[in-house]
Order: C-alpha cells, then structure tokens, then sequence
C-alpha cells in the first residue's frame, strides 16, 4: 500500500497495491476470464478423451491457405498467430509511448493494434467458413457414427474424387453437392474404396465391412451444430463455441481499442496527464492474445 | 534497475517478440512433421504433447511477466493474481486427470 505522505491512511488519495483501480479490476476481471476458458479447454479435452476414436484430427480439417492449392496444415492458424502475437507487440509499443505522454506515437501504435485485431477476426471468418461449407466430405452411419472414403492406400478421399473419379473429381468438394445415392452407389462399385474412421489412428473398415455399414448410410457434407462431415458432432461444436467465444474477446478488444485510439486522438489523455485506459484497453488484448497461444495449443496442435 | 521498474526504451519488447516467433515457428514446425521419436507415449500422453504444453507455458509466462507488466507489479498485486489461477486452474485439471476416466464405466 502506498501512503499518501501528507495525511492519514484514511483521508483517501491511497492506491492499494500501487495500482490505479481501474487496473486493477481489469486485472480481477482478467482472472474471472482465464478461469472461464480454462473451463471450456478442460471440458474440451474431457470429451475428446472419451470420443477419441471418432475425434478428428486438426492438421486434417484445416488445411487450407487462401491462394494456395492442396493441404497446408497448420500453416493459417500459424499466421493467426503471428498476427496476435504481432498485434501484441504493438500493443505494448502504445502502451509504451503512452508512459511517455507521446500522443502521436500512441494513436499510430493504437492504428497498428487495430489492424491487426481486424486481420484476426477476418481470418477466423474465412476459417469458419471454410469450416461450415466442408472439404472432403463425410458418411454418417446409421449408428451415427461419421467416416471418412479411403482408397486402399489409406488416403482420404473427397466425395467429388469418389462420384466423379480421381482424374476429373476435385480434392475438395467445393461448392459440389452430392446425393446420397450417387455417392453411396459409387462406393459400392469401386472395389478399391473403403470407409476410415477420422481419428488420429485412422483406422480403415475391410471391404466387407463397407458395404455392410453403408445399409442406412447418408452423405454429409460441411459442418454445424447438428451435423459434422469432419467427424465427431462436439468437435464441431467445441470448435464453434471456444473459438466463437475468442474471437467475440478479439472484436470486443477492437471496439475497446477504437475507443481508446479516438480519445487519444481528442487529447482526453493528454488533459488527463495519464494514458492509464491504454494500459487498461492493452491488459485486455494481452490477454485475448495469451487465450489464443491456449486455443491454438489444445485445439490445433496436441 | 529495481524490480519494480519496468525497463526503458523499446529494445526489450522487440527482443520478447523474437522469442515468442521462434517458440511458435518450433511448434509449428514439430505440428507438421511430427517426429517419430517424440510420439513415444509418456505419462498417458506423447514427448510431443509435453513438449507442446511446455512451450506453451513458456510462452504464456513471458505474455504475463513482460507485455503484461506483471513483473514489475508490487508483490502483493502480483500474488492476488497469480494464486487463484495457478491454484485453481492445476486443481480443476488435476480433478479431471484423476477422475475422467470413470466416464468410461457408463
């Protein structure tokens, strides 16, 4: 506790824990948040324990780069991340110069936050959508179990690849729908083709097997909250809700951002003589920025 | 330098944002190639996944103690952070690594 040297300890002015109040209730705030996640994390790893057979494989549902064809796991979360991580940077760069009551290097860092922040959340729109239109496609059981095509090899097929044939078919189904008897009646025809569950030991059904699963068996293709052509149905879900519930912290932090940075602009900081809110507004985008190493640790990499 | 000064100038920020690069550059790269050697099981988990998990800390800590200027916080401030989370968040694992496996008996 800091004393005020020219009265009591009662008279006011003190700042417990040498912290502005604001600071500090963005701190308890900020411990409420993490214990928050860290609940949503642990119930994720909870139910991917128990469904593990089932339970896809991360580096096999995102796999795609804008502009580049073909399978690039990781590689979009990976630049996520570098966006974040950057952001941060600048972040603590405003908050720097704010120290220093320099007003014009402040609003310029706060400018390159906000950016960054916007690169973010438009990144993870186009991985939702990606998400939810699909890419391999998948078969649902009537034991509701989903799986994937494979050749004899192993490989995973996409639906365009098993109805239209390996030449003219695409590697992801794109913008193609397809029926469940054309795709079911392939399957059938083609002696090569198996079905694989989409964990992470890929398991492949014998051909008999095949053909005895796909009595009562339908195509699905992308994902949402009642189907999931990737595999497991709470995979789906998790994912919506953990990074649905970041990404709302992100635009939440953009918004609080763009507060901040027009303030700056008007100089309230400046007649205040203290840049304590972009101290307050960038514990607030460390944070979503520390949850999303967590994110991208449990969700894409382990 | 106190510990309760933060440091000056810029230098600093930009040295924690290299490492926070090349922690994440190597976790990518393991997430791609994955090495056999490390897929070893160890304490009901892969070499990989701890390896994983390790970083990630890392790289949470050095988030915490430096961009979030927690370092330089009195102590005080610092523990009425730092307890509940690093209490609460092992023990709700713990709960879960020790008892998760009763799902399996429904």
């Amino acid at each position: 506790m800091t004393k005020n040297k020219t009265s009591g300890t009662w008279s006011g002015g003190n700042e417990p824990m040498n912290s502005e109040y604001g600071k500090m209730m963005m701190w308890f705030f900020l411990i409420s948040d993490a214990l928050t996640f860290s609940g949503f994390l642990t119930a994720y790893a909870f139910v991917r324990f128990r469904f593990d057979i089932q339970w896809p494989v991360a580096e096999d549902v995102f796999t795609h780069f804008p502009g580049l064809e073909g399978d690039q796991p990781l590689l979009y979360v990976a630049f996520m991340t570098f966006v974040l991580i950057m952001s941060s940077v600048t972040m603590v760069l405003a908050v720097n110069a704010g120290h220093q009551l320099k007003k014009n290097v402040t609003a310029w860092w706060m400018v390159a936050t906000i950016i960054g922040g916007v690169i973010f959340v438009s990144s993870q729109a186009w991985e939702w959508y990606h998400f939810i239109i699909g890419d391999k496609g998948g078969i649902e059981l009537s034991s509701r179990e989903v799986m994937k095509v494979a050749n004899g090899d192993g490989d995973v097929l996409s639906l365009s690849q098993v109805v239209q044939g390996m030449e003219k078919g695409h590697s992801a189904n794109h913008e193609l729908m397809f029926s469940d008897e054309e795709v079911l009646k392939s399957i059938r025809a083609n002696n090569n083709l198996v079905l694989q569950s989409p964990g992470k030991e890929h398991i492949s059904f014998t051909r008999e097997a095949t053909i005895k699963a796909l009595d009562g068996a339908h195509v699905i293709q992308g994902a949402n909250m009642h189907h999931n052509e990737y595999g497991k149905q709470q995979f789906a879900n998790f994912f919506f809700f953990i990074t649905g519930f970041h990404g709302f912290h992100v635009f939440s932090g953009v918004v609080l951002n763009v507060m901040v940075f027009y303030n700056v602009m008007l100089g309230t900081y400046d007649r205040r003589k203290t840049y304590g809110m972009v101290e307050k507004v960038g514990l607030y985008w460390h944070f979503v920025d520390l949850v999303w190493v967590f994110v991208f640790t449990f969700f894409y990499l382990v | 330098m106190s510990d309760h000064e933060s440091p000056q100038g810029t230098a600093w920020i930009w040295k924690i944002f290299w490492l926070l690069l090349a922690i994440t550059t190597v976790e990518v790269v393991l997430g791609i190639i994955k090495p056999e050697i490390l897929l070893t099981s160890l304490a009901g988990t892969s070499i990989l996944n701890l390896i994983f998990i390790g970083l990630t800390l890392v790289k949470a800590a050095y988030i915490v103690q430096y961009f979030m200027h927690l370092k330089y916080e009195v102590n005080s401030l610092k523990y009425a952070i730092y307890l509940p989370v690093l209490i609460l968040i092992p023990y709700l694992t713990f709960i879960l690594i020790f008892e998760g496996q009763a799902i399996f008996e429904f």
